[in-house]
């Protein structure tokens, strides 16, 4: 056995002022109690298509995920309810084991759920996102004003996805639209611009929860061999969307357009913006749309989420690394139930800051952002 | 403060394989039992705090080189419920941090009835019978 480590400072202790701040989780992900409690949602037609064939995610071995996760249903061990049913599925026990203790004073749905924009059948697909949409409200939404609906899309339509947006603007129930980073296309490309569009019209910012099942290994070279390198790629992943999005122009032709990416991390986003400055500079002729630096773009249009939190060695690391993406476009996420959920406590002890900072990171930024009061 | 002994539970109650959740003086406590021994660790994981209590029991797999996988010590570690890291129940030390990371573990014993309810120890929170024994942590 190896006992060759580093030399790792203990993290910082949480003061009891620190402890009792309320946080907006940015991504809490509600699961049905039982494989139709979604599904009782849908009209008689796709309830019958369901029973008779089944959705079709965009890959062989439909109803499956690409690898296997670290733990059963992708979450915490602990996070079972004593109920029965799926982590996540029981509000009661969400509400014991996170809402509560962890002074969540805003929650946002992040369905997971069947993936509606994921179906190949679009009907099928923009059925399903509805049954969605109309599930969290029911079963969430109204059942503990503490948490905010995400409208699920069928991306890969713009039309359906549209006149989903537009039958739930001006519900605050719901707080922002959502959809898979994994396209068929990447997210720069015009085929999803009507849908920024909406966006855009209605002022919901566009949450871009990290997965999406597109049929594309999710490596530029092929399929990894293990969980720990597709995980990974959550981070490469949200580098090329950003790319896309900001060099195909998104952004000089929707200037109020809002993203959040969630999951994919933090670290990575001033190498990103560093690398991509330095090539416009050299390439702008190749995209003469482009009126700003892309680290402009990146900044004024995409916010972060924390979780999992970036874990270096030196947590002044993290506070430096976070100064230089702006402490006004991170915000606090748990990813409660699933396994590599973050705790509140143990991310202010990562974070010696000034007060200030701190509420922004854990509340205020996600406050403003999605208008909540 | 001096430590104080508190009878934790009948020998029986907690079998091989094994753990109970236990409150000891406002410390929250997980207790092991592994292959018939008593081990108490601190029910907190030193990363982010998650209980030990609700982790699975695991052994160790590992390679000296890509390709030559053996499982050992099965049932030697405690898992933690929400990010794996992995501690030696034995002592609380980390697998991935041996050098800087540990549970935090408790003295146990095992007590005859007898002794306890005789004293020194008076068993104030846990009915003790004679003829049994008890495991005792002391915290």
């Amino acid at each position: 056995m190896s006992t060759q480590t580093l030399d790792r400072p203990r993290p910082g202790r949480v003061t009891p002022r620190e402890a009792t701040l309320g946080v907006i989780d940015c991504d809490i992900h509600p699961q049905a109690a039982t494989p139709t409690e979604v599904l009782d949602f849908l009209p008689e037609r796709w309830r019958a298509y369901v029973r008779e064939y089944g959705g079709l995610y965009r890959q062989p071995l439909s109803d499956t995920l690409s690898h296997p996760r670290m733990a059963p249903d992708v979450a915490r061990a602990d996070s079972w309810p004593p109920t029965g049913g799926l982590p996540g599925s029981d509000l009661a026990f969400m509400q014991q084991q996170h809402l509560d203790p962890n002074n969540v004073e805003f929650g946002m749905l992040m369905p997971l759920n069947r993936g509606p924009g994921n179906q190949r059948n679009l009907e099928y697909g923009a059925a399903l996102a509805g049954a969605v949409n109309d599930w969290q409200i029911a079963h969430w939404v109204e059942r503990d004003k503490r948490l905010r609906a995400s409208i699920v899309v069928t991306q890969e339509h713009s039309p359906f996805a549209i006149a989903e947006i537009e039958k739930r603007a001006g519900d605050k129930r719901f707080s922002q639209i959502m959809m898979p980073p994994k396209c068929l296309e990447p997210h720069g490309r015009r085929r999803y611009w009507p849908i920024y569009e909406a966006a855009v019209a209605h002022n919901l910012p566009i949450a871009l929860h990290v997965g999406g099942i597109n049929g594309y290994p999710p490596t530029a070279s092929g399929w990894p061999s293990y969980y720990i390198e597709e995980q990974h790629t959550n981070v490469t992943g949200m580098l090329s969307l950003i790319t896309s999005m900001v060099v195909e122009g998104v952004f000089e032709q929707f200037p109020t357009l809002k993203i959040v990416l969630v999951e994919g991390g933090v670290a990575w986003a001033p190498a990103l913006k560093w690398r991509l400055d330095k090539q416009w500079k050299r390439l702008k002729s190749e995209a003469p749309h482009l009126k700003r630096l892309p680290s402009e773009y990146i900044h004024d249009h995409f916010w972060l989420t924390t979780q999992p939190l970036d874990e270096p060695d030196r947590d002044s690391d993290l506070v430096e690394m976070f100064e230089i993406v702006g402490f006004d476009r991170i915000m606090f996420s748990t990813d409660y139930p699933h396994w590599d959920f973050d705790e509140p406590k143990f991310v202010v002890s990562k974070l010696r800051i000034g007060e200030d900072k701190l509420k922004r990171l854990l509340s205020g930024n996600a406050r403003e952002l999605y208008g909540l009061a | 403060m001096s430590k104080k002994r508190h009878v934790v539970a009948a020998v029986d109650e907690v079998p091989p394989g094994s753990r109970k959740h236990l409150n000891l003086a406002g410390r929250e406590i997980a207790l092991f039992n592994l292959g018939g021994e008593f081990f108490a660790l601190g029910d907190k994981c030193p990363h982010e705090s998650g209980s030990l209590c609700a982790g699975k029991i695991v052994g160790l797999a590992e390679a000296d080189t890509p390709g030559h996988y053996r499982l050992s010590r099965d049932g030697e570690f405690v898992k933690c419920p929400w990010h794996g890291w992995e501690f030696d129940i034995r002592t609380g030390q980390s697998w991935c941090d041996p050098t800087r990371t540990r549970a935090r573990a408790y003295e146990t014993a095992v007590a005859a009835g007898e002794t306890l309810v005789k004293g020194p120890y008076v068993a104030d929170t846990y009915p003790v019978r004679v003829e049994e024994n008890y495991i005792v942590i002391d915290v």
